[in-house]
């Protein structure tokens, strides 16, 4: 495949993977942060963690937007889907997340009409195809996907759809990963910048990590020869001892992002005071919601929904795997009472979730992977 | 004190190996398709109900091969096949893959209501000229119909009994470190062209089904490597990856995948991409896992590719010891993963 073969060559990889070796120093041990969720998968399908020297750490971050949602909102999407009339509409990760009691997988089993889109549009299509139904798009995700929504609910207006709504459940990544800088339990050399959230923002967001906090950023691509570039780009600024925002991304990524994006996603949302992310708690002005020029179109206006907090399973460890201070593998239930199968926690369903990504792909001896990078 | 990151995979592998338990309060679309759902359902309520022993593409019953299938595949024409040759087919292919060449089978079929006249008949044609094609008599059948929205236009199920070939000795538990995988051409045809006939992604690509009867490839296999030839499996539901996993379970040894050698047509491998989805795990209708002895495997790649069907036949792999159960792949990009089981599979109704 053009213009994607390229970032997967493997000779390249070996170059930069020796450029690496060469800018560590043998007796310290680096700890670098993807904060994506992107970037998780990207590390554990291509197994980018064998071209990196034993001493060079990858912490998985808070930025997966299927892992973020808490329980509650689960359970509220349910009793939507469950409604007569009701078509719910969700992106596939969403169907096994655990609610309270049960999946939306098990409500559509049981009778509610869920179905899996690609794209709101998709959602938007069914819509119009059935006039009798109620349409409901649940949304998540970051400000990637921010944008996809916003236009979805502008073109929604213009046609006048009134059977259609959007249970609106759009994060920022800056919030989080402000709140995970101010955490003292947390060591971190730098950060691997989300590359998709800065298509949208842009990367100047991201200068208050370097300003006020000291630690470098790289915003990143998404495949494996990106993020190993990436990994040496933060490495060369701690051996410089620079500290600033840099775009591997370049690609992709302009400085200011995307200005039209950014415009339709002021018009359609707007801020919330605070919103319950799993695992991290309420985050203040982390969230969005459908602003008063779309308020018809707001599900959880136009439909109640139980909206009652549910206490995370205490076994459940998800927070500490967000924020970066545990591995996978040391949550107390990872692949004994939580599987892919029956996921506990919300890091065990999305492919972008690091337990699921560790699960599915990375789940075997380390020593013989550190043997085969040495080869 | 915290048990190590290897104590801790060591419990989950010991978990693992453990027979799945159905435990699911309904059934859900995962329990169709063919991965870790899909086990549990037979491994942990079907098998152990009627008391089945040994899980295999097909039974044996005095000396013959007996299988039976069903399709509900949606839509039921799509590029390069429909519902009535896949029916076919599929039945033929798990004879074929349990060393048995079809002799006769019985065709099923349950037809909604209202269903065009037209398409039932282009679908009887096409289980006749497919079983013509594979060299197979139909010899009876069954239809029932039922109320408009209590099926999809149609249902097919065929049983087939096919003699089990005199040179096939395949089993799993015969499956030796250093033996070598083989599939019989590109991978992920047929789930990409029913993805793409469905019209649910704006996405066009000339991708066709590779339904085919798979007795030729089987044929010129055993020819080749006669009892070198270890095991066979036809890689439908749950694609390659599966297939590989079921043989590491069975056999109690470890596959090793070289992605970069796995052949995927550039239409397949693109809609995979952008979707998402790895054509490890994508249904194939008319290809073939192989697992053949070191000494045989040159000589069997090159009976492969002279058939009709299988020229881009490649070794994309081999068996290892460690760790047991467990399929690993080398990545393209030169890093190592686990390839595993899917829980279910984002493309239902796929055969």
């Amino acid at each position: 495949m053009k213009f994607v073969d390229e970032f997967r060559d493997p000779d390249l990889g070996r170059i930069v993977a020796t450029q690496i070796v060469a800018t560590v120093e043998p007796g310290r041990h680096y700890k670098v942060m993807e904060v994506c969720g992107g970037h998780t998968h990207t590390i554990y399908k291509y197994g980018v963690d064998d071209l990196l020297p034993p001493n060079v750490e990858l912490v998985h971050g808070p930025g997966c937007p299927v892992c973020v949602i808490p329980m509650g909102r689960v359970d509220d999407a349910i009793a939507i889907a469950r409604r007569p009339g009701v078509v719910f509409t969700c992106f596939g990760d969403m169907l096994r997340v655990p609610g309270g009691t049960e999946t939306l997988l098990d409500a559509k089993a049981q009778g509610a009409d869920v179905r899996m889109v690609y794209s709101p549009l998709d959602a938007l299509r069914i819509a119009r195809e059935n006039a009798d139904r109620e349409v409901v798009f649940l949304a998540i995700g970051f400000e990637t996907t921010a944008p996809s929504t916003a236009l979805t609910l502008v073109r929604a207006k213009r046609e006048r759809l009134a059977n259609f709504s959007v249970m609106c459940n759009h994060v920022m990544i800056l919030p989080p990963l402000r709140a995970l800088l101010e955490s003292p339990d947390l060591r971190l050399d730098g950060f691997i910048g989300p590359g998709h959230v800065c298509t949208v923002i842009g990367a100047r967001p991201f200068e208050f990590v370097a300003a006020d906090y000291g630690k470098p950023v790289v915003i990143s691509g998404f495949e494996p020869l990106d993020v190993l570039q990436s990994v040496h780009m933060v490495l060369r600024q701690v051996a410089e001892g620079r500290c600033e925002v840099e775009n591997q991304y370049t690609r992709v990524v302009p400085p200011e992002g995307n200005p039209a994006a950014l415009r339709v996603m002021q018009e359609v949302f707007a801020l919330r005071p605070h919103f319950e992310w799993r695992g991290l708690g309420f985050i203040s002005h982390s969230a969005l919601k459908l602003s008063e020029g779309y308020a018809d179109f707001d599900a959880e206006r136009r439909y109640e929904v139980p909206g009652v907090r549910v206490a995370d399973p205490k076994a459940c460890q998800c927070g500490e795997v967000l924020k970066g201070v545990i591995k996978p593998w040391e949550c107390k239930v990872f692949g004994t009472a939580c599987t892919p199968e029956r996921p506990i926690g919300t890091c065990m369903v999305s492919s972008e979730g690091a337990c699921a990504a560790y699960y599915n792909y990375g789940r075997f001896s380390r020593g013989e992977k550190r043997l085969a990078a040495a080869e | 004190m915290t048990p190590s990151e290897q104590e801790v995979l060591d419990r989950l592998e010991l978990r693992r190996r453990k027979p799945a338990k159905f435990r699911d309060s309904r059934v859900t679309m995962a329990h169709g398709a063919g991965g870790k759902a899909s086990l549990s359902l037979v491994e942990g309520l079907i098998a152990p109900a009627l008391g089945i022993a040994e899980l295999d593409d097909a039974a044996r019953v005095d000396g013959l091969a007996l299988t039976t299938d069903s399709f509900v595949v949606k839509p039921i024409r799509f590029p390069g096949g429909s519902i009535g040759e896949l029916a076919v087919n599929g039945t033929v292919n798990d004879l074929a893959v349990s060393g048995a060449r079809a002799l006769a089978l019985t065709l099923s079929l349950v037809l909604e209501e209202g269903l065009p006249a037209e398409d039932l008949r282009a679908e009887v044609e096409a289980v006749a000229a497919a079983a013509e094609a594979a060299g197979v008599a139909v010899v009876g059948g069954d239809t029932k119909v039922v109320e408009r929205g209590r099926c999809d236009s149609m249902y097919v199920c065929t049983t087939g009994i096919g003699r089990v070939d005199g040179r096939a000795r395949l089993s799993p538990s015969s499956l030796q470190p250093g033996d070598r995988v083989l599939v019989s051409g590109s991978i992920g045809d047929h789930g990409v062209a029913i993805m793409l006939a469905r019209g649910e992604f704006e996405l066009g690509a000339p991708v066709e089904s590779d339904t085919r009867s798979l007795w030729p490839a089987v044929d010129a296999l055993l020819d080749a490597a006669g009892d070198s030839l270890r095991c066979l499996r036809d890689a439908t539901r749950g694609g390659v990856a599966t297939v590989l996993n079921e043989l590491a379970r069975s056999s109690g040894l470890a596959m090793v995948v070289r992605e970069a050698r796995v052949p995927v047509q550039a239409a397949v491998a693109g809609a995979c991409e952008i979707l998402g989805i790895d054509p490890m795990y994508v249904a194939n209708e008319g290809k073939l896992v192989a697992v053949v002895a070191p000494a045989a495997a040159e000589r069997a790649l090159d009976a492969l590719r002279a058939v009709p069907g299988c020229e881009e036949a490649a070794e994309i792999g081999e068996v290892i010891a460690e760790p047991p159960g467990m399929v690993l792949a080398e990545t393209a990009f030169g890093g190592r993963r686990v390839v595993d089981t899917l829980v279910g599979d984002p493309l239902p109704r796929i055969c």
